[in-house]
Order: structure tokens, then C-alpha cells, then sequence
């Protein structure tokens, strides 16, 4: 195997890894203060339509990554009010948002479907990349650097500031830290937020740097793999990381092994690995103990202020 | 001399009830105040008042003579005021020092408020290891954190809130120690309790209340236990009768070797108890919570059998691989700690729950078809004999006062007639009237040669009720003793094992 094979097998495992590891990583902080948001899948396909609309429409990528943030974090802002506010059930509503974001980003998308756009391309000048190693290095989208920095980013602000600390004991301790005297909704409104712009991020990724085009059910259920990663991860970013490069891996694969026409078994085979690896990661995180202790105590749990 | 805190006709009401009514009282510098009463006397609506967390409708508080609205913890703090809660506001996956950092407005940075802390440890002589997780922790080394939490921020006033509910009597003595030191620096304590021993060891003054309103004040140092809880539930007090004159008979429930895993995530497991309770008497268990109690009822009554080793047997029959239902229809009745939820379903009324502990003995379900008229017949005859107060069998049990939905529980499983019957907090959180008539059915239960498995933390009522007890600690049982002559000391040193003896034999079993 010769070195721009490998380095084109390299990028692309960071390709595949990037949408995952930024969606998982808003997830996760959502999860962390206890609220289970399963809208990913949605918010994300709300994100890819619209990022992938205004980058047409303006011929500016970045706005239209930037619209992508914005546009699922006003889905999410809908999920919350009913979740946080009125309460409602969040697995279902989560569901819900899924389903929605499906429907309304297929009727977004409805004119764009057949165009194309320029895409978000590398930030570094192209010398940089003209060897193999510095293609490896240097020749990303944005979105890649942004996906680590962001890594490091949750880490640091969960383990080390202390908004992250207050954002924690919310998902360890809902009325504790009501007694104490914490808005407890506010932090989770906020969250959720902040997991909303970052499933929108990651599913513009999809339309402005994978795929520069829009089709329907672009995201191909990548959001759900990106919840599964969270639980996968122990809700630690770290983890996160290497969970998102590993699926990436198995993505490439499944790429790789098409492309080189391996056909042993049959394509659908392959492209199902990713989700196939999904369900095998869960079931054995559900059996294995460490799951279970690792989750915030009150995710998933609605909160009403004692009277 | 200006009062730390002056509440004057600070009322509060709640839809249908009125939780404070006009009360006034005040707090000195350096006073230990007590604040007395019964269950829903209206204690816990004035401390959130106090410390922000409520809002009073009408009425003024003053603070070191100035007039102030507490508008939010944070505004209390600011103040000066710390409390301690009496459900620790605590978080399980964080260490100690988070948790610190988290009930304080602005901490400095980690290193600066670790030295603090120690500090604030070493300067009231607590043991705490400032990294450690806190579910790792037992019940008094978290009560020593809200203490903590409180004292770095140098409090004038400290709310203690039924703060010895979940200690050993040693650690109740070293928490008194403290708060004695506090009041010579000049802290006032408003202490919440219904303990009144404690009370007259500790406080200097106290006020009681009784359906919101103050009824009374005293100085608890020249009244009796008696005739403080006399003020408190405005009555007589009754006498517990039937205990002496009853004889004990065969072994009717023997427990031996019974091993079990821990609730995940953060529970005990049971390490080979065994005891055995014979006809005609009532056996206690004693320890703090979190010591295993919670599967230990849970293994007794049926509910887990799933990696359960040892056996359970009643009258010679083996019931180690029986379900709930089965144990009961061959006569063992259990009632668990939680009332709502648990015991009993809030949203359902007195004649369904009944119906669903007492089908199987009281035939209200047979061939699957519920017999209404005589379930409702059934509710209406333990609502008349436990004088539950109820507008009768079609009541949600969820509209009940705890007193009387636990009185409800008792009486659906005693009237039952069971052989053997285990409870677990039988009177957590009642009213004292209620309180002493379960503990009188309960005798009267044994004296018809029935066996009772009392599991408490409270101690009292375990000394008052039983004939023999034993601790557990960390999932181990103590041998059993008889409560006559017992020593209070040694049942504490049972109760916080861990500290004792316990360890240095696991130390030195684990290194055999």
C-alpha cells in the first residue's frame, strides 16, 4: 500500500469521524445535564438543509454553516419548551423532533435537490499541502480542527470551570441543586442549545463538505449513532473521540471495501457495519456495569420546582 | 441585646392549607434555639422561608436588627445564613470538594478552597478526605460536608434541620461538640428536631409549634421529654400496654446465611446475615441508612430473589425460592420504607391498594375476577380499626397525610393475620399519636404469637418496641441482643462498624 493511499484512507476516517464526534459531543453535554435529547437525527438533517440553502444562495459556505447552528438550535429551542417547560415526555418528544427535522428539512430541500455548491474547503493555504504528510496534516476542513478543538473544549469546561460544575450537578442532582439555588431549567435550556447548534454544525457537514449537494434523509441516521456513541463514551469527551474515529474507521471500510470491489458479501452487508457496530456497542455497555454508574442520575427525568 | 434573627407574624399559605400562621419568635446571638413540632407542624415551610427558598405572604424577618427579604438561597448565604438539610443536598458522582464548591457563591480557586477546607476541618476536628466521591461516603461523613458547606462561608446563623435523624449516637455526641464550639465563636443555631432528649442536652431556648402556630415557648433545659411532647401534639401522651404479659413461643422465622448483591448503583450487599425471631416477639434491626436495609427488605418480602444465597424459613417451610405473592399467602407480610410508590400507589384509591397486598389471604381476587364489594369492605374495616382519617374506601391513598396512608398500610397487612410481618420505617415521618398506635397494633400483632421484623434508624422506637435487635453495617449483621440492659454505646459502635473493629477484621481476612 503506498503512502497517498494511506493518507487518503487517514482523511477519510476523519471525515467520516467529524459530523459524529461534533453531534456527540453537543449530545453529550445535553446528556450531562440531564436531559436525554433523541432529536439528533433531526436536528441534523435541519442543519445540512439549511447550511446547504444559504451556502447557495449567499456562495458563502461558512454562512451557511454558521445558519446551520442557528436553524437546529431554534429546533432545539422547541424541544426544550416542551421537555423542560411543560414537561413533556422526552424520549417521545425527542422522537418527535427526529421525525419533524426529517419532514420539514425534505421540504426545505425540495428545490435544492440536483444543485450543487462550492464547498467548505481547507483553511490552510494549499503549499502547506502539497506533500502527503502535510495533506494529513493541514488539508481539512475547518470542521475536522474544529471537531478537536471542541474535544478539548467540553473536557476542559466540564472538568474545569465552574459553569461546567454547576452544568453537572444539575444531571447528578436536580433538586439538589434547586435547594441550593441553581436554575436548574436555565442550565438545561442552555444545553440543550448548545447540543441543537452543534447537531446543526455536524449535519451541514454532510452538505458542505462530504456531499456538496442536498438530497433527502442526507444524514442516513448518523445522529443515532452519534447518541450511541455518547453512551459509549461514558459521557466523557475523551472517549467521544476515539469512539467517533472508530466508527470512522468502519465507515471507511465499508467504503474502502467497495471501492476495491470486495464482494464477499453482499453491499447492503456493509453499509449496514456502522449501525450493526452500534447495537453490538450498546448491548455490551448495557451488560457491562460501568454504564450504568457513569450516567448522569437524572437524565431522561422531567423537573418541577417543589412549591 | 439585638436578636440575630426576629420573625414577626410571618404567615404562609398553601392551596387548602395554611402552612405558618402569624408565627414570631426570635433567635440570639449565640443561641442554640430549637424549633419543635410534629410532622407537617409547619417546621420545614419557616426554614425555607429563612433561607430563601419560600417566600412568606405576610410577616417581617430581621436580621441583626435590620429588616431584610430573602428573596433566594444566594440572598441567605449573603446574609449569613447556612443550612443544613435534612435530605443532604448532595451530589452522589462528585467529590467532596466539588460538592463544596457548589453550595458556595464564589469559590476561590481549587487549590485556595482546598486549603480552606482543611482548615475549616482541622479547626472543628473533622474527619474528611476532600477527594473522595461522595457516594463512597457513609451517612454521617455526608452530613459532614453540608457542615463544611456551611462553615467556610463563616455563618451567623446556622439552620440545622433534623441533622441527628441519620447519625450514630457517637456521632450525634461529636456533632453536639461542634455546634457547642459554634456557639461560643458567637453562631447562632436554629435547630430542627423532634428528638427532645437531644433538645434538652442542647438547646437554650425553643419554640414549638403545632399546625403552623406557635403554641408555645420554654427554656427545654427545665422541662421533661414528656411535657415538651405534650405541647407538641397539644395532648396527653399514651403509654405503650401489652408488652410485658406476652410469652414467647417456637422459632417461627429463621433467616440463615443470606447473601445478596447491592442495588446498583450505589448499594450494599447483604454479607451472610442470619438471625431468627420466635412467636410472640418483635425483633429489631438497627443501623444508619444505606447500610443494606433497603435489600434486606427487599430479599425478605420476595422482591429480588435473583442471586440471593442462604435461605429464609417460616415455621420449618422454605420460602428462599417464593415470589411476594406467594410469601404472603403463606403468611409473611412485609410493608417497605417509601409509603407512596412503593407501599402503596398514590393514584389509586384505598380499596385498589387494598386489594393488591391482601388478594391472595383475603381472596378479594380469586379465579382472577376482583371482588369489589368485598375488597371495599376489606378497606372499610382497616380504615374503622386504624382509625384512618379518610372520607372512606374510595379515597386516592395519595390524598391521605402520610400518618394516616401508613396507618392504612399497617392495618391492610396486619388485619391479614400474617404469621410473620417485617416493616422498615413503620414510622418514619408520622405524627406521634399515629406513631404510637402502629406501634401498639405491632404489639398486639406479636401478642396473638405472631413474629414482627422491625427494621429502623431510629433507635428509640426500636428500644421501646422490640425484645431483641441487631445492627448492620455495611451489609453485616450483628449478633442479636436483648434489649433489656443493652448497652447504647456498643449498639453505636455497631452502627458505625466501619470505624471500629469491623475493618481491621476485613483487613485481616482479606490478607489470610
Amino acid at each position: 500500500m503506498n503512502i497517498d493511499l494511506l493518507v487518503a484512507i487517514l482523511m477519510t476516517i476523519a471525515g467520516a469521524a467529524t459530523p459524529l464526534l461534533i453531534a456527540a459531543l453537543g449530545e453529550l453535554v445535553v446528556e450531562k445535564s440531564g436531559v436525554l435529547n433523541l432529536g439528533v437525527e433531526g436536528m441534523m438533517l435541519i442543519g445540512a438543509v439549511t447550511g446547504f440553502a444559504i451556502a447557495v444562495s449567499t456562495g458563502i459556505p461558512a454562512l451557511g454553516a454558521l445558519g446551520a447552528m442557528i436553524a437546529a438550535a431554534l429546533a432545539s429551542a422547541i424541544f426544550a419548551f416542551l421537555t423542560l417547560s411543560l414537561m413533556a415526555n422526552q424520549v417521545a418528544t425527542g422522537l418527535a423532533l427526529t421525525i419533524f427535522g426529517t419532514g420539514v428539512s425534505a421540504l426545505i430541500g425540495a428545490p435544492f435537490v440536483g444543485i450543487t455548491t462550492s464547498t467548505l474547503g481547507p483553511i490552510f493555504p494549499a503549499a502547506l499541502a502539497n506533500d502527503p504528510i502535510g495533506r494529513l496534516i493541514f488539508g481539512h476542513s475547518p470542521l475536522v480542527y474544529i471537531g478537536l478543538i471542541l474535544t478539548f473544549a467540553v473536557w476542559w469546561f466540564l472538568k474545569h470551570s465552574r459553569a461546567g460544575l454547576i452544568l453537572r450537578a444539575v444531571g447528578e442532582s436536580d433538586s439538589a441543586a434547586h435547594a441550593i439555588g441553581y436554575p436548574v431549567l436555565k442550565v438545561r435550556y442552555l444545553a440543550v442549545l448548545f447540543g441543537g447548534a452543534m447537531a446543526g454544525l455536524a449535519g451541514s457537514y454532510y452538505s458542505l463538505v462530504l456531499t456538496p449537494m442536498w438530497a433527502e434523509r442526507l444524514t442516513a441516521g448518523r445522529g443515532w449513532i452519534a447518541i450511541a456513541l455518547v453512551v459509549f463514551a461514558s459521557w466523557r469527551p475523551g472517549r467521544v473521540l476515539l469512539g467517533a474515529y472508530l466508527f470512522g474507521l468502519v465507515i471507511t471500510m465499508e467504503l474502502q471495501a467497495k471501492a476495491a470491489g470486495f464482494n464477499m458479501f453482499a453491499p447492503e452487508f456493509l453499509a449496514a457495519l456502522p449501525y450493526l457496530a452500534t447495537i453490538a456497542v450498546l448491548a455490551v455497555i448495557s451488560v457491562a456495569k460501568r454504564g450504568g454508574v457513569a450516567a448522569p442520575a437524572c437524565l431522561g427525568k422531567p423537573f418541577r420546582a417543589a412549591a | 441585646m439585638t436578636p440575630r434573627l426576629q420573625l414577626s407574624g410571618i404567615t404562609k399559605r398553601f392551596p387548602g392549607v395554611v402552612a405558618n400562621e402569624a408565627v414570631s419568635f426570635s433567635v440570639a446571638p449565640g443561641e442554640i434555639h430549637a424549633l419543635l413540632g410534629e410532622n407537617g407542624a409547619g417546621k420545614s415551610t419557616l426554614v425555607k422561608i429563612i433561607y430563601g427558598v419560600q417566600k412568606a405572604d405576610e410577616g417581617t424577618i430581621a436580621f441583626d436588627g435590620q429588616p431584610v427579604s430573602i428573596g433566594s438561597p444566594k440572598e441567605a448565604r449573603a446574609l449569613g445564613i447556612g443550612m443544613v438539610f435534612q435530605h443532604f443536598s448532595l451530589f452522589e458522582a462528585m467529590t467532596v470538594l466539588e460538592n463544596i464548591a457548589l453550595g458556595m457563591d464564589h469559590p476561590p480557586p481549587r487549590r485556595e478552597l482546598e486549603a480552606k477546607v482543611r482548615e475549616v476541618l482541622k479547626t472543628y476536628d473533622l474527619a474528611l478526605d476532600p477527594h473522595r466521591d461522595v457516594h463512597t461516603l457513609s451517612v454521617g461523613e455526608r452530613q459532614r460536608i453540608e457542615i463544611v458547606r456551611a462553615l467556610i462561608q463563616s455563618p451567623k446563623l446556622l439552620i440545622m434541620d433534623e441533622p441527628t435523624s441519620v447519625l450514630t449516637p457517637q456521632e450525634v455526641e461529636k456533632l453536639f461538640t461542634i455546634l457547642r464550639q459554634l456557639k461560643r465563636e458567637g453562631c447562632s443555631i436554629l435547630y430542627i428536631s423532634h428528638k427532645l432528649h437531644e433538645i434538652q442536652a442542647l438547646c437554650d431556648g425553643a419554640t414549638i409549634l403545632r399546625g403552623g402556630k406557635v403554641v408555645g415557648t420554654c427554656d427545654p433545659t427545665r422541662e421533661s421529654p414528656r411535657s415538651m411532647a405534650e405541647m407538641m401534639i397539644g395532648g396527653s401522651l399514651k403509654d405503650l400496654s401489652g408488652k410485658d404479659n406476652c410469652v414467647y413461643g417456637e422459632e417461627r422465622f429463621a433467616v440463615s446465611h443470606l447473601s445478596a448483591p447491592g442495588e446498583p448503583p450505589f448499594g450494599t450487599s447483604l454479607k451472610d446475615i442470619s438471625f431468627s425471631v420466635r412467636s410472640g416477639e418483635i425483633f429489631g434491626i438497627a443501623g444508619v441508612a444505606g447500610n443494606g436495609q433497603n435489600e434486606l427488605l427487599s430479599v425478605l418480602s420476595g422482591e429480588r430473589s435473583d442471586d440471593v444465597d442462604g435461605s429464609i424459613r417460616m415455621d420449618g417451610r422454605e420460602l428462599t425460592e417464593l415470589g411476594v405473592g406467594a410469601r404472603r399467602r403463606a403468611g409473611l407480610a412485609s410493608v417497605p420504607e417509601e409509603r407512596n410508590g412503593h407501599a402503596a400507589v398514590p393514584t389509586m384509591t384505598l380499596t385498589d391498594n387494598a386489594i393488591l397486598s391482601a388478594r391472595g389471604p383475603k381472596a378479594l381476587a380469586s379465579g382472577g375476577i376482583l371482588r369489589t364489594g368485598q375488597a371495599r369492605d376489606y378497606a372499610k374495616s382497616v380504615i374503622d380499626a386504624f382509625s384512618v382519617k379518610a372520607v372512606g374506601p374510595q379515597a386516592l391513598a395519595g390524598s391521605l397525610s402520610g400518618g394516616n396512608l401508613q396507618k392504612f398500610i399497617m392495618g391492610r397487612e396486619i388485619m391479614t393475620a400474617p404469621a410473620v410481618l417485617v416493616v422498615s420505617q413503620p414510622t418514619w415521618g408520622v405524627d406521634a399519636g399515629a406513631a404510637g398506635f402502629i406501634r401498639q397494633a405491632m404489639i398486639d400483632l406479636v401478642d396473638k404469637g405472631a413474629s414482627v421484623v422491625v427494621v429502623s434508624q431510629d433507635l428509640d422506637e426500636l428500644l421501646e418496641l422490640c425484645d431483641r435487635l441487631a445492627v448492620i453495617n455495611e451489609g453485616r449483621l450483628s449478633e442479636a441482643m436483648d434489649v433489656e440492659g443493652i448497652s447504647i454505646d456498643r449498639i453505636g459502635l455497631l452502627m458505625g462498624g466501619v470505624h471500629g473493629e469491623t475493618r481491621g477484621d476485613q483487613a485481616r481476612e482479606s490478607a489470610a
